[in-house]
């Protein structure tokens, strides 16, 4: 199988690769995949008062294309508003790797994995502080490609 | 040093040619050209001789006579016309019992005033008098419906033996234990009366291991059933002798010992029993009429002299093999936890080696070693997305299919190779474990099938 070069640079120089802690309040994380199908991403952020995604963090255990889309989104998201995480669609990381329909769930994975992280940050606040965060979503539903 | 890349290492994929078996070759793909079947004229004689000699250089290495040699396009085409071939000969299907047998009573009662005609020409003769006295089960008796065969088989023996379901025959697929090796009680139990032939893999291709073939040979001759082993993956690397094993059909590739693409045998016993086969191709007789289609001089040429050098230097060629397999294998065990060898540890081919990576995806483990050629049991390595069907039915999680990698080695693959794939493999997998949140969650002691995953 012949590899898309932004998924090989992506791939072989995976950017924000790293665990941040969990008992964080400012940190989300989302896990999202299934062993047994051969892929599980975990993706996280950590947000600061602004609302702004300070730092993403990723480890993927998948293909290459897994790898190269959670390294993908870390990239994009970081620096941004979490509104943009969440907006995120898995059809942009698919354009802007070129993945062939067979890795399209790949992408997927990805959107899942971001969107339950900003999930994971928004119940973390809820729960923690009596003013709500802004608008904050119901439980994301986690993987399903 | 430098290593020439890429390094091939998938020997139970295909193998290169050997240098001597191209140079056998060479003479009948140039000037010496005739048609093997021309009685006519030298040319053909010339091409019939070469067939021959290849046809007792084959016969050779598996013990077998030269007749006995039915030259084929490969083991696919072997596969299918053994199992097809015996079934159509040897068996019936209940359907067909009791098509005539109605046809049978038709003309005993008189509802049917041409009888006779009314048999599809395919039964041959049947003498519908005697199938209305007896029954058609016991005027048919001895031509069973059925046919037993591994989970773990080539697809060219599961999707033959599905063909035969469609027609109305019944397979049992054996499971195997966790080591790859089929139970023989299990195959004992399965036997019935109803039961015409057994097809047990010898060394199975992606993992390996080496089945308990004259056990299973044995068990047929005492029960009558034909027994037929694909044994690609086998003949050429390991010993083998179809009268010790008593196996009466047996499918071979060239191009799996070091011969050329597109030509295989399949052995057909002569004497006892004197096996008989349905031809799956129709043409000008070939091959004792079980494999129409003019020979491919050169290719079976060639599948001769890998037979030959197979036979004279497997010995040795086996003993190095498994050195560099048990040198790659503790290489790896010393630096990496975590991995294990799938199929059974000793009785398997001499250069296989398929391991699993916990925590790392076999597909992204062959991207991170791309100059080196290996395959995966990952299920991203195919369209379909599921893991490997050899690998499911050992009983190997679907996590460690997906980590699984197949190491073949072969006649031309070198210590400095060895040395070199073992290291690089090493840091690969480390890096990818790095990369991986399962192996971090393994290393805090979290126990990953406590974990609730979604599965998609």
């Amino acid at each position: 199988m012949a590899y898309n070069d932004k998924v090989i640079d992506h791939y072989e120089n995976p950017r924000n690769v790293g665990s941040m802690s969990h008992e964080d309040p400012d940190v989300g994380t989302g896990l999202v995949g299934a062993p047994a199908c051969g892929d599980v991403m975990r993706l996280q952020i950590k947000v600061n008062a602004e609302g702004i995604i300070e730092d993403a963090k990723f480890k993927t255990f998948g293909c290459g294309s897994a790898i190269a889309s959670s390294s993908l989104v870390t990239e994009w998201v970081k620096g941004k508003p979490l509104e943009y995480a969440e907006q995120l669609q898995n059809t942009e990381i698919v354009k802007e790797l070129s993945l062939p329909p067979v890795k399209v769930h790949c992408s997927v994975l990805a959107e899942d994995a971001i969107k339950a992280a900003v999930a994971d940050w928004r119940a973390k606040k809820g729960a923690k502080s009596e003013t709500p965060a802004p608008d904050a979503p119901a439980a994301e539903e986690s993987a399903q490609a | 040093m430098t290593m020439k890349l890429p390094i091939y290492m998938d020997y139970n994929s295909t193998t290169p040619m050997d240098p001597r078996v191209r140079e056998a070759m060479t003479p009948y793909e140039t000037d010496t050209f005739g048609n093997a079947a021309s009685r006519s004229h030298s040319y053909g004689w010339v091409a019939e001789e070469a067939v021959e000699k290849a046809r007792e250089q084959v016969a050779n290495l598996i013990g077998a006579t030269a007749p006995e040699i039915i030259f084929t396009s490969g083991a696919t085409e072997s596969d299918n016309l053994a199992l097809k071939g015996v079934a159509h000969m040897y068996g019936m299907t209940k359907a067909d019992k009791l098509l005539l047998e109605t046809i049978a009573k038709g003309h005993r009662d008189g509802s049917l005033s041409d009888a006779e005609k009314m048999i599809p020409p395919r039964f041959g003769s049947v003498d519908l008098d005697a199938l209305a006295d007896q029954g058609a089960a016991e005027y048919f008796s001895g031509r069973g419906d059925h046919i037993i065969t591994v989970e773990t088989e080539h697809k060219a023996i599961l999707d033959s033996a599905k063909r035969l379901e469609k027609e109305g025959y019944r397979v049992t697929y054996l499971p195997v234990q966790a080591n790859g090796l089929i139970r023989l009680e299990e195959l004992e139990a399965a036997i019935t009366e109803d039961t015409i032939l057994v097809s047990v893999m010898f060394a199975n291709n992606e993992i390996g291991v080496i089945q308990p073939v004259a056990e299973i040979g044995a068990l047929c001759r005492k029960h009558k059933v034909l027994f037929h082993t694909d044994a690609v993956q086998a003949v050429g690397k390991v010993p083998v002798d179809v009268n010790e094993m008593n196996i009466d059909l047996l499918s071979i590739s060239a191009h799996k010992m070091y011969g050329p693409k597109g030509v295989g045998a399949l052995y057909v016993r002569r004497r006892r029993p004197r096996v008989r086969l349905e031809a799956t191709i129709d043409g000008g007789g070939h091959e004792r009429g079980m494999r129409s289609g003019t020979l491919n001089v050169a290719g079976i040429v060639g599948l001769g002299a890998a037979a030959e050098v197979c036979a004279r230097d497997m010995s040795a060629e086996a003993e190095r093999l498994v050195g560099l397999r048990d040198r790659f294998w503790n290489r790896l065990k010393s630096e990496l936890d975590e991995i294990f060898m799938n199929g059974h540890e000793e009785q398997r081919l001499p250069g296989n080696a398929n391991i699993s990576f916990a925590f790392v995806e076999g597909e992204a483990m062959m991207m991170a070693i791309k100059d080196v050629a290996v395959s995966s049991g990952s299920a991203c390595t195919s369209a379909s997305l599921e893991p490997s069907y050899v690998l499911r039915a050992l009983g190997v999680g679907d996590e460690l299919a997906h980590s699984s990698i197949r190491f073949g080695f072969g006649r031309f693959t070198t210590e400095e190779e060895v040395d070199y794939v073992a290291d690089l493999v090493i840091g690969r997998v480390k890096k990818l474990r790095d990369m991986s949140p399962l192996y971090e969650m393994h290393q805090q002691g979290i126990d990953l099938s406590t974990i609730e995953w979604a599965a998609h």
